[in-house]
């Protein structure tokens, strides 16, 4: 398959370990975060970890968009589909995460909640156009990748003059969310988090571009290299990032060229910008609040707004008690820290929301990793 | 949800629509959010949306990288 084979070249794969390898200072430890769950996944599943040297350290990041959504976000959701009696639409990961109550939207369907999983965005209208007596709301979440499919379809919506279609907007930034962990007192004061540099996102910066990094490099004085996802980008992304800490630099490089460009996809940034603004603050889970890190739907498209069409009230649920889910998204913990990883909480039976997607680093962790660490 | 591998473009429909090739499946995406694509380019596609254009030449550079070292610099400069 083009694009994707040669890329996952076991010979190239251990050629460039040997350079880094090669590489490493003696004496000296590197940990980078992979801030994104789709490298966390690649990591995990082509077992990355084994060919680095052990001075090399990966640290997951929150980049995973199930995992990050807290509790409370979703029994708002949940209430909506119960008390409204809504349709409500969402990407098929969101329906497992558990929320309060021993409930998930999965689990609300079972009640009677009428929970539809769709692909795109396009299919939460194409819904509402089909079902003009029914109230659809889409239960947007994800990081900036997602965010442009929504404001397309709220475009559509208000040009077909669709007034049964609204939408309960999630969506989360992820220059904030770096900027949150590297103020965090973990990094900042008690050092139990040490983050020699970021290997960046590479679906978001094909939207966003590689400029929103320069300020982290600048003022935090952190390198970043943008990595496709895939095992060798990785691998040539944390060679790069061993030379700039050996070499002092902190620089935004970008090994991710063949999609990604400095300034982004222009397109889908002005359809955001049309649709959407900055929320003041919003709840991460593991992140807590977390200031102008999510978006809301702009005054003018209040119609389209399920939180203002249903009075719906923010809420704010601590996680599961057991669940270390927020400690390994601020990348403090690792899932085999967990005490029910693997018991209790496997990807059949999910305690906590790391466990739900395949980019989850638990989920990850349970399907690819956790022989391999056990022996 | 973020997983995605690049796809074909095989044919351009109505209405910013696409026919793609995914590893021999075959998908109708939006080609709404990039501009400029045409049959035989590959994109990368999330949610049923396509991103962006995969560039053909920085594809070739970054393979090049893999097998050396010595191009880093210049890419990232
Ligand atoms: S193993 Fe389950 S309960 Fe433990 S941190 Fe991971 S998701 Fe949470």
């Amino acid at each position: 398959m083009k694009y994707v084979d040669e890329y996952r070249d076991g010979a190239l794969a251990r050629t460039i370990a040997a350079r880094i390898a090669a590489a490493v200072r003696p004496g000296r430890t590197y940990h980078f975060m992979e801030f994104c769950g789709g490298h966390t996944h690649a990591i995990s599943r082509y077992g990355v970890t084994d060919l680095l040297p052990p001075s090399v350290v990966m640290v997951h990041g929150p980049g995973c968009p199930v995992c990050v959504l807290p509790v409370g976000r979703i029994d708002m959701a949940i209430e909506l589909a119960l008390r409204e009696k809504v349709v409500l639409c969402t990407y098929a990961d969101t329906v497992r995460v558990p929320a309060s109550g021993g409930l998930s939207l999965m689990k609300a369907k079972a009640r009677g909640a009428d929970v539809r999983m769709v692909y795109s965005a396009a299919d939460a209208l194409r819904i509402a156009r089909e079902e003009p007596g029914r109230e659809v709301v889409f239960f947007a979440i994800g990081f900036e990748t997602t965010t442009p499919p929504t404001a397309l379809v709220l475009r559509e919506a208000r040009a077909a003059g669709l007034s049964n279609f609204s939408v309960f907007c999630n969506h989360v930034l992820t220059p904030s969310a770096i900027a949150h962990i590297l103020e965090s007192p973990e990094v900042r004061e008690l050092g139990t988090v040490v983050i020699d540099g970021f290997v960046g996102p590479a679906h978001v910066s094909t939207v966003i571009g590689a400029q929103p990094y320069e300020y982290f490099a600048e003022e935090y004085r952190k390198p970043v290299v943008i990595a496709g996802f895939e095992p060798l980008d990785v691998m040539l992304a944390v060679e790069m990032l061993v030379r700039q800490v050996n070499e002092g630099r902190a620089e935004v490089e970008n090994e991710f060229t063949r999609a990604v460009t400095r300034e982004g996809n222009a397109r889908a940034k002005d359809l955001v910008a049309e649709v959407f603004e900055l929320r003041r603050s919003f709840e991460w889970r593991g992140l807590g609040l977390v200031p102008y890190s999510a978006l809301r739907l702009k005054t003018e498209w209040s119609a389209f707004d399920a939180e203002r069409r249903f009075a719906m009230a923010d809420r704010r649920v601590p996680d599961p008690k057991a669940c270390e889910c927020g400690a390994i998204l601020r990348g403090v913990k690792k899932p085999v820290d967990c005490k029910v990883f693997g018991t209790a909480c496997t990807p059949e039976t999910p305690i906590g929301s790391c466990m739900v997607s395949s980019e989850g680093a638990c989920a990850a962790h349970y399907t690819y990793g956790r022989y391999r660490s056990a022996a | 949800m973020c997983l995605a591998i690049p796809a074909k473009v095989v044919e351009i429909r109505e209405g910013e629509q696409a026919l793609v090739d995914l590893s021999g499946v075959r998908k109708e995406i939006s080609l709404a959010l990039v501009e400029g694509v045409a049959p035989g380019d590959f994109v990368i596609v999330h949610v049923g949306y396509a991103l962006q254009k995969v560039d053909p030449d920085e594809a070739e550079r970054t393979l090049a990288l893999f097998a050396g070292l010595e191009a880093t610099r210049e890419a990232a400069a």
